[in-house]
């Protein structure tokens, strides 16, 4: 079960996407997800859906697997679309009980859930096309000009390494733990909300002991090894820009200004169409 | 005929990674009987299934294929009782630092009990007694799990299990780490244990000295199948075999082999220390 | 020149209860001393919490010692300035596979070091290549560390070390938690790197197979070096040896029983080979 995570996860293949330079990727992602929020109107998920088909197809990442990452938030998606149907106000379509479902609600919602699993899979195409290495030397690269604010960037990109690393290890440590502990006769499924949170006790404290264990012989392995922050430290892989990724954000530009046209001439697009 | 096989293993066959292109067939039709008060040792390279084997057992994992029946019933029925079954077949776990997390040792080794939804008294009673028979002293009782030593702490974990009282009970590796005299003492208690209250064992171990000197029968895997269900001579007399799956055969049974090949009529069925020195003694022709 | 010297030295911690009140006072190393010469193979053996690993962590300064000094190539490891010389000069490796990675991928880990001690990127790359060749990884080299076997792992754990080329390397049970073909794959390229390129090796361990190819072997008891000499005297003393919650490799027990039996073997017989001649040459006196 916790094996289907895939958030995070790095997939290895051999594709125009893997060899991009990962600060290319990062503000890639951030234009993307920026560009899901730039208009409210639904036409605008077009071009984000087609391009986004383009990108996973691209990226050799098999589409099967690349969904999976949307199990976890699953939860978080339902929630938000019935929310947004329970409680927004308009012309009534349908009466459930007392639960007024409106046609307003129904299209803000349909709205929230296509912008949610956009926002989610592109943001995977990122982590699963980039070693979390390369991503969080992209984010120091990115961030650098925080130093001069005192922002201790080198040391926050290398907790963000270290923990992406140690995510599957503790995910895995996770599942021995509770089979463990169901060997002992435990059970994390039935009972009430109070009891169900009560039986995670025992998950938690020898997860807890190993996580601070393992990042005290981390931290013993780091300092081995000659580790002494940022200062003085040399790149194996230092961040090069290559055609490649001049390409890269030429595509993203037309991508932007393909959303802002579809986005601010929604109705003319309509028209021109012919669906109005 | 039935009452001699405590746990039947039916064809079972699991797969991880299903549905992507990486699946792993980690059980390939396995078949086989655990009978009453058996020492079995199981063994098989990292990687080799037995792991997941063993989650089977007490149906922690559900197989694709094949069933489990336990004392003729199908444990994978929709009405079985899973979590009663586990009382039955104990399994402890390789490293006892992913179950410890009780503020006694007392409390812990009351966690097993507890979950069977026992009367207090009842549980108490168990675990004074699973304490006392994995040999911890009562200054044990109330100190803390996490500061004793780690052959200490495989006890508490043993003990925690042995309190539900099972009738299986199932060992992953359970000398991982531990210095010779504390893996000496482990096993003794164990095989002490299957002597005095006839439980069946299950010893998943790596140490072929170890399989060797305790076990009545062996079952080998490799990929997911089962090799080898036989007496441990009979197994280990496949030295060529194991070693081109990554095992071997006890040492002294490849001295008895060198042995015989420098021409000492020795007898090379040998797999344990005591066999091995007898057989030398005797080819020697000497009278201690 | 040796290359390291540990002169007398104690380590202890203080214990604290929960509300942090001393509760005693604990004494891992008590008062030892050895000196290691350079392409040296030395084994320190010892039951858990006999004060080996407390040891092994001096020499590369994570610990400093409570009394006594450990100079490590003439370098102090209470010298402050030293410290990142002594971590290069003396690399170290743990036991737990999983908490000493910390690249995401193989390569990516084995330049860890490289690049925190500044080497251009050119080198680094080169260092890489050379250090995974020589514990023969480098197949894996674009492998996330998560898909290899524990005995992989622990090569590549060497490798790290090995590309800030070090002078000596201390494994600390580098093998504890590894199944038997993990074991014989880390120890086989312990050997080879201290054959091939005379790297210095400390080897700290409680298997007694492991012990038998290093030049001198230290058991180590409460804190202190009870025994020390090469693995032939050590295995000559098998009921000390058991005493000390160790054990023998099962040709030296098996030779040992033989022994009591009254025929007239050597002592201190590791390897099959040295059985089987003994035993040979027993029986063409008998006939």
């Amino acid at each position: 079960m916790l094996r289907d995570i895939t958030i995070g996860q790095y997939y290895s293949a051999d594709s125009v996407l893997h060899r991009l330079d990962p600060r290319t990727k990062l503000v890639g992602t951030l234009i993307y997800l920026v560009s899901l929020f730039l208009f409210a109107t639904p036409l605008v998920y077009v071009p984000a859906t087609l391009f986004l088909m383009i990108v996973i197809f691209s990226s050799k990442v098999p589409f099967g697997y690349m969904v999976k990452g949307l199990k976890p938030v699953l939860f978080l998606l339902l929630f938000t679309v019935l929310m947004n149907m329970i409680f927004v106000k308009g012309e009534v379509i349908a009466t459930i009980w007392k639960i007024e479902i409106t046609k307003e609600g129904l299209k803000q919602s349909l709205l929230m859930g296509a912008r949610l699993i956009l926002l989610i899979l592109g943001s995977n195409v990122m982590t699963l096309t980039t070693t979390p290495t390369r991503l969080t030397n992209a984010m120091e690269s990115v961030m650098r000009p925080l130093k001069l604010i005192r922002v201790p960037v080198h040391e926050i990109a290398m907790m963000m390494s270290i923990a992406l690393r140690f995510i599957p290890i503790l995910l895995d440590e996770t599942d021995k733990i509770m089979k463990a502990q169901m060997a002992r006769g435990a059970d994390f499924e039935s009972g009430n909300l109070v009891k169900k949170a009560k039986s995670l006790i025992p998950v938690l404290v020898p997860l807890f002991i190993s996580a601070f264990r393992r990042a005290n012989d981390l931290a013993m392995a780091m300092e081995a090894r000659c580790y002494h922050g940022g200062e003085g430290r040399t790149q194996m892989k230092p961040l090069r820009y290559t055609g490649r990724d001049y390409a890269a954000y030429m595509i993203l530009l037309l991508y932007l200004a393909g959303v802002i046209v579809t986005g601010k001439y929604s109705t003319e697009v309509l028209d021109w169409i012919g669906v109005r | 005929m039935m009452e001699n096989m405590k746990l039947i293993a039916d064809h079972l066959v699991y797969e991880y990674n299903k549905g992507t292109n990486q699946t792993v067939r980690a059980l390939d039709d396995v078949s086989f009987v655990i009978h009453p008060g058996e020492f079995l040792g199981l063994i098989g390279h990292t990687g080799s299934g037995k792991s997941t084997l063993v989650q089977h057992l007490n149906a922690l994992l559900r197989p694709d294929g094949g069933t489990i029946y336990y004392d003729g019933a199908d444990v994978f029925e929709k009405s079985y009782d899973r979590k009663a079954l586990r009382g039955k077949v104990g399994l402890v776990f390789q490293y006892p630092e992913h179950q410890l997390f009780e503020e006694t040792v007392f409390k812990e080794v009351c966690f097993g009990p507890n979950n069977m939804g026992l009367d207090i008294k009842e549980v108490e009673q168990r675990a004074y007694a699973a304490i006392a028979r994995v040999g911890l002293t009562e200054e044990c009782l109330d100190q803390s799990p996490f500061d004793l030593s780690g052959g200490q702490k495989r006890r508490v974990a043993i003990a925690s299990v042995l309190a539900m009282q099972p009738e299986i009970l199932v060992l992953d590796e359970p000398t991982a780490g531990l210095d010779p005299k504390g893996r000496d003492e482990l096993l003794s208690m164990i095989m002490d244990l299957r002597e005095t209250e006839g439980i069946s064992i299950v010893l998943v171990s790596h140490s072929m000295e170890d399989v060797a000197e305790y076990v009545d029968r062996i079952i080998v895997m490799d990929k997911g199948k089962i090799l080898y269900d036989d007496t441990p001579k009979v197994v280990f007399a496949h030295a060529k075999e194991l070693e081109a799956i990554g095992l071997s055969a006890p040492q002294v049974t490849y001295i008895l082999q060198d042995l015989k090949s420098a021409g000492l009529d020795v007898d090379t069925t040998g797999i344990t220390l005591a066999e091995a020195r007898n057989t030398i003694l005797e080819a020697l022709h000497w009278k201690g | 020149m040796g290359i390291i010297h540990i002169n007398k030295v104690t380590y202890e911690y203080i214990r604290r209860d929960e509300e942090n009140n001393v509760e005693g006072i604990t004494t891992a190393v008590d008062g030892v001393s050895l000196a290691v010469e350079p392409g040296e193979f030395i084994a320190i053996l010892g039951h858990n919490g006999s004060g080996k690993s407390t040891l092994a962590k001096h020499i590369n300064a994570i610990l400093y010692p409570s009394e006594g000094s450990v100079v490590v190539d003439g370098m102090d490891t209470k010298d402050e300035d030293a410290l990142l010389k002594i971590r290069q000069t003396a690399g170290m490796v743990f036991q737990n596979p999983d908490n000493q990675i910390i690249g995401q991928i193989v390569e990516e880990d084995v330049g860890f070091g490289p690049e925190n001690m500044g080497v251009p990127t050119k080198e680094i790359w080169e260092r890489v290549e050379e250090s995974l060749k020589a514990v023969g990884m480098y197949e894996y080299r674009s492998y996330s560390p998560n898909k290899l076997s524990g005995g992989q792992k622990q090569r590549v754990s060497i490798a790290s070390v090995i590309a800030m080329h070090p002078k000596c390397i201390i494994l600390d049970e580098p093998t504890a938690m590894l199944d038997p073909m993990g074991r014989r794959e880390v120890i086989r390229a312990v050997r080879a790197l201290n054959d091939v390129e005379k790297i210095t090796m400390i080897l700290i361990t409680h298997y007694m197979e492991e012990v038998i190819y290093a030049d001198r072997v230290f058991v180590m008891d409460k804190g202190k070096v009870a025994m020390s000499g090469t693995p032939k005297e050590i295995f000559s003393r098998v009921s000390e040896l058991r005493e000390l919650r160790l054990d023998v490799p099962q040709v030296t027990e098996l030779a040992y029983e033989l022994k009591r039996a009254g025929v007239p073997l050597p002592d201190g017989i590791l390897t099959r080979e040295e059985l089987t001649e003994a035993l040979k040459k027993i029986r063409m006196m008998g006939q």
